[in-house]
């Protein structure tokens, strides 16, 4: 078990160094500089510029450095745009905030993914089987930013229930919408995976022995036909997580919720590169951290699968 | 049991005044499977319907996408709602644009968009996964984990970065999606490639001394478009999802060109004054797209791979 989690976490760190390499090279071939204006600075400003930011060292070195900063203090650099703020501050601004939202959302979807899919697969052919199926293709026909709009025409314009928008440091009308529509979806697919490995399992050689010895349903179910049906899903969880935090890129800009998908797409309207560098590379890194725990449990849940 | 000589005669009488039989390729048989699904079926014509409308709505449309109707603009919400009188059979936009010509060319973009997506997918992820499938041991070991580590990258996030970069311009917009859609392709197809290394024809082929290229190209490709054709139907939703979301963002396409995801960003934003159409048209068009594929694709998986539940 060490081994094989020694050996996933030496295939993380390579992958992360390459993002942080191939991002780094991305952000030179851009064309123009961070302070490419439509009038154009006096050459002494931008050589000083130039030299404030380290631009005018060596293309290795800037690398170097750049790699450096992350890998040791976890430094991703002053912003471009704002002269008076890091990277770190932006992120840190918005990130708690995506956190709770996200946080609720994985796990609303998760657990009631899963108890969907378990309340459809024993009770096939019920209303619940219809509901969890019904759910689970509507869900894959409206993605996150065509559900933010109807929550909002249903449940702000017509009913009056919810605010439309803003965050109020969590206060909880604020967080129900943005929760909805960046989980339902994924709620849905994890439910239509759960289901159809719970009905397999259940047609499985020891799910028939439990039953023959009596044991009665929900313990067959609990004990013995859950586990195993779990792992489909796990292998799930891992770009389940990575679209939900893409996901908040539309929360934020839908619902005004300040997270960091707000920094993002407004440093990509901005071009500045160093906040959406820094951003990306933290979703590389959390995306990285997640498939790894995730190869963990699955090597725990299920002890034939090795790499 | 024994047959009397008489028997076998008129049997080989009969036999030789039979017809020879039509053989009934895989495909004929998944077509036949398809059709009788009804869901499947009606998603197909329903596919055929929108491409009409994305081909022929701006032709339908006494305006142009991108023309702006004076008469009306700055006043969308009273005069703009749809009627027949005005010409604007879907209403118009915030800047006082027809919405059906819009729609329509928003239809179009998304479409391709999913399609070349998907076409990319195809093309790269099989060759790659094949290769590295047929090949096997180092090579395919270092393949499969260079797809592996591109697969670990936030991808959405690289795509707009790309778009940022370089330009918001349709050739961008293919060039990022189509990075991100073959890689899952190739892991599919590397499976299936496995498995069909070992068969005996793959054997027969290599014992007669065809080289590994052709037998990749001639044997193993064929044998893999049943599960491909499926993944791509199922891929080109997501292509067009992955598209819209960059569109919601304002970060796809350029005005005036738009996409559905745009169409339904900028109803979103004015659905509060009440011109519900500029929501409701694009809308409508992106939730049948995606119901039609999905169904499509299902029907195809019944279709072409029936141990696949």
């Amino acid at each position: 078990m060490l081994s094989f989690i020694f050996k996933r976490v030496m295939v993380a760190i390579p992958t992360l160094l390459i993002l942080i390499i191939l991002s780094f090279l991305l952000m030179h071939a851009a064309p123009g500089g961070p302070f490419t204006q439509e009038k154009a600075l006096p050459p002494e400003v931008l050589a000083n510029l130039n030299a404030k930011y380290g631009l005018d060292q060596p293309l290795w070195r800037q690398m170097l450095s750049y790699v450096w900063g992350i890998v040791a203090h976890f430094d991703f650099g002053p912003s471009f745009i704002y002269k008076d703020r890091t990277v770190n501050e932006i992120i840190a601004q918005g990130f708690p905030v995506t956190l709770t939202y996200g946080a609720i959302g994985f796990v609303l979807a998760v657990v009631g993914g899963v108890g969907l899919g378990i309340a459809a697969a024993v009770y096939q052919n019920s209303a619940a089987d219809y509901l969890a199926v019904g759910i689970a293709i509507g869900a894959q026909v409206l993605p996150n930013f065509v559900l933010a709009p109807i929550l909002v025409l249903v449940f702000t314009l017509w009913l009056g229930w919810l605010p439309g928008g803003g965050w109020e440091g969590g206060a909880w009308p604020y967080v129900i919408m943005p929760v909805i529509a960046l989980g339902t979806s994924y709620m849905a697919s994890i439910a239509r995976i759960m289901r159809s490995s719970m009905l397999e399992v259940l047609t499985s050689n020891h799910i028939r022995t439990a039953r023959a010895k009596g044991l009665p349903e929900y313990k067959v179910i609990m004990r013995h036909a859950f586990k195993p049906a779990l792992v489909p899903v796990l292998s799930y969880l891992g770009p389940a997580f990575v679209a939900m935090i893409t996901g908040s890129v539309v929360v934020d800009m839908y619902f005004s919720t300040g997270g960091i998908g707000k920094a993002f797409v407004d440093s990509a309207l901005n071009r500045d590169y160093a906040v959406m560098m820094g951003v990306t590379l933290l979703v590389g890194f959390l995306t990285i951290l997640f498939n790894l725990i995730v190869d963990i449990l699955y090597a725990w849940i299920d002890p034939k699968i090795r790499y | 049991m024994i047959l009397s000589p008489i028997d076998m005669t008129a049997l080989a009488a009969r036999l030789a005044s039979l017809d020879e039989v039509a053989g009934r390729s895989l495909w004929a048989d998944a077509r036949a499977r398809f059709m009788r699904n009804r869901a499947a079926v009606g998603g197909l014509i329903a596919l055929v319907l929108i491409t009409l409308f994305a081909l022929t709505g701006e032709l339908i449309a006494p305006w142009s996408y991108e023309e702006i109707d004076w008469a009306v603009m700055g006043k969308a919400a009273e005069l703009g709602a749809p009627a027949m009188a005005n010409g604007h059979y879907f209403g118009v936009d915030d800047l006082g644009r027809d919405m059906l010509a819009r729609t329509a060319q928003g239809t179009r973009i998304s479409l391709l968009v999913g399609i070349i997506g998907a076409l990319i997918s195809v093309v790269v992820g099989t060759l790659y996964g094949a290769i590295a499938g047929y090949v096997g041991g180092r090579t395919d070991q270092i393949m499969m984990r260079i797809v592996d580590i591109l697969l670990a990258i936030p991808f959405m996030f690289v795509i707009i970065l790309l778009l940022v970069m370089f330009g918001r311009s349709l050739f961008m917009l293919f060039l990022g999606i189509g990075l991100l859609s073959w890689l899952s392709m190739a892991r599919i197809v590397r499976g299936q490639t496995l498995t069909l290394k070992g068969r005996e024809f793959i054997e027969a082929a290599r014992a007669s001394g065809v080289p590994a290229p052709i037998i990749i190209l001639r044997h193993i490709i064929p044998n893999l478009l049943g599960i491909v054709a499926v993944y791509a139907t199922l891929l080109i939703p997501e292509m067009i999802v992955t598209e819209s979301f960059i569109s919601f963002l304002g970060l796809g396409v350029q005005e005036p060109l738009t996409s559905l995801g745009r169409l339904i960003s900028e109803g979103a934003g004015t659905m509060r004054y009440g011109t519900i159409w500029q929501l409701a048209f694009p809308l409508f068009f992106f939730v049948a797209t995606m119901f039609a594929f999905f169904f499509v694709g299902d029907g195809l998986r019944d279709a072409l791979d029936p141990k696949d539940r």
